[in-house]
């Protein structure tokens, strides 16, 4: 004898078991959810508290405008972050004047020119380089482009901005590419066949149409990149050196941010020691300029979006 | 009366159409020069390592000696590491994933938490290293150990698991949530016996994919403090260890050319390791890849 639905119901009521499991899995999912969240204040209490503690012993004014970087002299010590930011904008720039124009172009020649069967060989190859992991851009720096530069001006010294520039810049264009791509094809698709039956020729429809109403994903794309190439650590650690300079000179040996950080991270700076809290205080100019973009990314992408 | 010259239009037409040529080289020669890069970056490597690689580089332990030098430790290290981060970083990501996807309501705290997934990706690996380096090693005290690395490489790439998995849920049609609610499951039930098996080709794929960037990061691992000299392997989580990328950047770091060479090897076991993950991803991806 099967039972009634009534009685099923009226059983199921009865474990009182489930109900308890149904209520508790939401509160357990939102901790769990929560720990993104807690990720975020555990980054930005860890960096303020260790910088406090470091302007206890270096003034505010010295790190934001120093000009001199020098944190292993024993007998003065020097902490002017000034230079290693000159460092990071330095690999910064040429990354940026490498992977722009080629991201961008690609993008174009993908949501523009290519045909599908193009695209579908393509696009899987710009995610195996986006997907190699950082030091091995770095080794490739050091190895072949600093030799490669080296052969053609002798001037460039074995650490420089210019080859892991030209590295980051290779390592950013498929993410310039990827998402301007995303922004360009997302344009629909009558306004291009509409311009096209005017008489525009691709190139036209791809600068006067495409490119236009695409404009804030491209430009979130580029500064996107730019966050990354900050932050980019292991390229900079291997190839551009660390003499923390505070110049416009690109052919010698400088020091970024990131590349400061894993210096005193790879030596022994004891714990306490005014070294040891500079790491977090350069940590947090860093955080600060890569949030900055983010945020600016965010914005751009929101608030200049062409609606259709 | 003509309009229209015909000459007129065809010369300035031909032009137009030179120009359009002309662009179209110049975004395709920009698109084959990334792929070129990739295509010299692989051969330099490939050509670098390939004379030091052997089955004895497999099974040695790093040495001062080049022709010696091993990367075991690392390679297990890695291994040990990928043990801890997997299972954290997965369960963390998905669960949280499944609370934005199936049980948050649209407030502002559920707008906050997906901002804050999104601001978290974006924050350079290094920052997390100085994370777990706070946190993890110090005021947890677990040292430099296997745990301590792979909490901090977990939360890395935590909101690449959450986004992935998040997709996965979404891509899941309404229909079925409905016919299992139709049939009197719980939420729950729908959850853990519908939505999840329909979803768990994508949340795989994905968390394969941000696995694969946890085993090539070596930032956060630098500023945890794993050591690279080890002779010996770790016996459990609270072991130290070395892992790959931190044998490749010793090695690529030190100033004898022939340990170039031995890097180079390093970065082609390291690559392999990769391809094999991504493989398995894409396997994944198309053998369980339902249609709705």
């Amino acid at each position: 004898m099967g039972q009634s639905v009534q009685e099923m119901i009226a059983q199921s009521k009865g474990k009182k078991n489930k109900k308890f499991v149904e209520k508790l899995i939401p509160v357990l999912l939102f901790l769990i959810a929560s720990v993104s969240v807690l990720t975020t204040i555990g980054i930005m209490l860890t960096l303020i508290v260790e910088t406090v503690t470091f302007f206890t012993r270096v003034s505010i004014s010295e790190f934001i405008f120093g000009t001199t970087w020098l944190p292993f002299s024993n007998k003065s010590a020097q902490f002017g972050v000034l230079p290693l930011i000159v460092g990071t904008l330095k690999v910064t720039l040429i990354a940026v004047i490498v992977a722009v124009p080629i991201g961008i172009a690609a993008a174009i020649y993908l949501s523009e020119y290519a045909t599908d069967n193009v695209r579908r060989v393509i696009k899987p190859v710009l995610e195996v380089l986006a997907g190699i992991p950082t030091i091995v851009y770095g080794f490739f720096a050091l190895t072949f482009v600093t030799p490669l530069l080296q052969s053609f001006f002798p001037e460039i010294k074995i650490f420089n901005a210019i080859s892991p520039g030209i590295v980051v810049g290779i390592m950013i264009i498929p993410m310039i590419a990827s998402l301007s791509e995303d922004a360009m094809s997302s344009v629909p698709k009558s306004i291009r066949e509409g311009a096209l039956a005017m008489g525009s020729t691709k190139f036209e429809v791809a600068m006067k149409i495409t490119v236009p109403a695409a404009i804030s994903g491209i430009i979130a794309s580029v500064v996107l990149a730019v966050s990354r190439a900050i932050g980019e650590t292991m390229i900079v650690s291997l190839a551009a050196g660390s003499t923390p300079q505070f110049d416009g000179d690109f052919t010698g040996s400088i020091q970024t941010m990131t590349a400061y950080i894993v210096q005193v991270s790879k030596g022994d700076a004891g714990y306490g020691t005014t070294i040891y809290y500079s790491i977090y205080a350069v940590g947090f100019t860093l955080f600060i300029f890569t949030m900055v973009m983010n945020i600016i990314a965010n914005y751009v992408s929101k608030r200049f979006r062409e609606e259709y | 009366m003509r309009y229209i010259e015909h000459d007129n239009v065809v010369r300035r037409m031909n032009g137009r159409n030179l120009v359009n040529k002309l662009f179209k080289s110049i975004f395709l020669l920009a698109t084959l020069s990334a792929l070129l890069a990739l295509v010299i970056l692989l051969y330099q490597i490939v050509s670098q390592g390939v004379n030091h690689l052997s089955f004895d580089f497999l099974v040695n332990y790093a040495s001062r000696f080049p022709e010696q030098a091993g990367i075991k430790a690392a390679l297990v290290g890695s291994i040990w590491l990928m043990l801890v981060v997997a299972p954290t970083s997965i369960i963390l990501g998905v669960g949280s994933a499944i609370y934005l996807e199936e049980y948050a309501g649209k407030n502002r705290i559920t707008t906050f938490i997906q901002m804050n997934i999104s601001n978290l990706a974006g924050v350079p690996s290094v920052v997390f290293g100085l994370l777990g380096l706070t946190i993890f090693v110090r005021a947890l005290a677990l040292g430099n150990s296997v745990l301590a690395a792979g909490f901090t490489m977990s939360l890395l790439i935590l909101p690449v698991i959450i986004v992935a998995s998040q997709e996965a849920i979404r891509s899941v049609p309404g229909e079925l949530r409905d016919a299992s609610y139709g049939m009197g499951a719980t939420k729950w039930q729908t959850i853990v016996k519908i939505i999840l098996p329909a979803a768990i080709p994508g949340i795989l794929t994905g968390s394969i994919l941000a696995l694969s960037r946890a085993i090539g990061e070596t930032a956060p691992l630098i500023v945890v403090g794993i050591p690279v000299i080890i002779q010996f392997l770790p016996k459990g989580v609270m072991d130290t260890f070395t892992a790959l990328p931190m044998q490749i950047y010793d090695w690529s770091s030190r100033p004898q050319p022939e340990f170039q060479q031995v890097a180079a090897a390093g970065i082609i076991v390291l690559m392999v390791v990769l391809l094999l993950m991504n493989s398995v991803a894409v396997i994944i991806r198309n053998k369980f890849e339902k249609r709705y």
